[in-house]
């Protein structure tokens, strides 16, 4: 059973994680293992899907969770496209791509937030996290 | 330097295109043929913005594309030139004079009526006459998604299953 199946109390979705690969299922595994709050998250992963089954699949999902955020992971990726064609006909939805474990942490600890302004300040904290260190 | 890659892609430009075979090929355009988008401002710019500042992209209909192609093959930069679907690109073959030796089939995903091939290659029938079009032309057609992956002949591909 995974850390998220085994939370009593589910939380209502705040974001959805569109992404290649099993990068979203991933970083929400990462959420919930340091902050328990990984099930304000939906995963979606592009695989194997078309840019229209992307899209239907992203609108869906929008759709039953009423969630307002949707991070991708990849500026000129798959998903990215099929959600800025989602968001003509979505103009209270926030798209936030190229998306990092710190900005998704900062997202999931504003639970008391709108989310679309969570969103948004995560994405500065994101942005600031990268660092060099050492050569 | 000719064109790098004549690519069918039914996600257009993407992850892979942009990142997996523009950085090894060191992509400074692509040739995006597609007719509707091709008459779309909208449809344009949300390609446009997926792409590094480095790289140009070049819209064209399947018709403007055939007369822009012989100046585009001569440009010394490396380009790719990809389409959406095989009749697209079959029709990009008919029409550019013998100028196309290889084809890249790089994602046809699922939807009803295709069988599956390869992890992202979906085909219908008629999707597999029109490789065979294209190969009978004197074009090379492999599947490749990537570019460390193996290039999967045309025979081979048409034999395969998911499963095996």
């Amino acid at each position: 059973m995974t850390d998220e199946a085994e939370r009593s109390v589910e939380a209502p979705v705040r974001a959805v994680i569109a992404a290649h690969g099993t990068f979203a299922a991933g970083i929400v595994s990462a959420v919930d293992q340091i902050t328990g709050r990984g099930t304000m998250f939906r995963a979606i992963s592009n695989s194997g899907l078309c840019l229209d089954d992307i899209q239907e699949t992203l609108a869906r999902t929008l759709d039953e969770t009423g969630a307002r955020v949707i991070f991708t992971d990849l500026p000129a990726g798959s998903c990215t496209m099929a959600v800025r064609r989602l968001l003509r006909g979505r103009p209270d939805v926030a798209l936030i791509t190229g998306i990092n474990l710190t900005l998704l942490l900062d997202f999931a600890m504003q639970d008391d937030a709108d989310p679309v302004a969570a969103a948004h300040t995560a994405l500065e904290r994101g942005r600031a996290s990268m660092v060099a260190h050492g050569a | 330097m000719p064109i790098a890659l004549y690519r069918i892609d039914d996600r257009l430009i993407h992850g892979q295109v942009v990142v997996g075979w523009g950085q090894p090929l060191e992509l400074r355009f692509i040739v995006l043929v597609d007719d509707e988008v091709a008459a779309s401002e909208w449809e344009q710019e949300l390609y446009r913005m997926g792409v590094p500042p480095e790289m140009t992209v070049h819209f064209f209909s399947v018709e403007d594309a055939v007369v822009a192609l012989p100046e585009l093959q001569a440009d010394a930069r490396p380009g790719l030139v990809l389409a959406g679907d095989i009749d697209t690109m079959m029709r990009l073959v008919e029409q550019s004079g013998h100028t196309i030796a290889a084809v890249n089939l790089g994602g046809i995903h699922h939807s009803p009526g295709r069988t599956p091939r390869l992890r992202y290659v979906f085909l219908t029938a008629a999707e597999e006459s029109g490789l065979r079009a294209i190969e009978r032309l004197g074009v090379e057609v492999t599947a490749q998604d990537v570019p460390n992956a193996r290039p999967v002949p045309l025979d081979e591909l048409l034999t395969s299953t998911l499963d095996s």
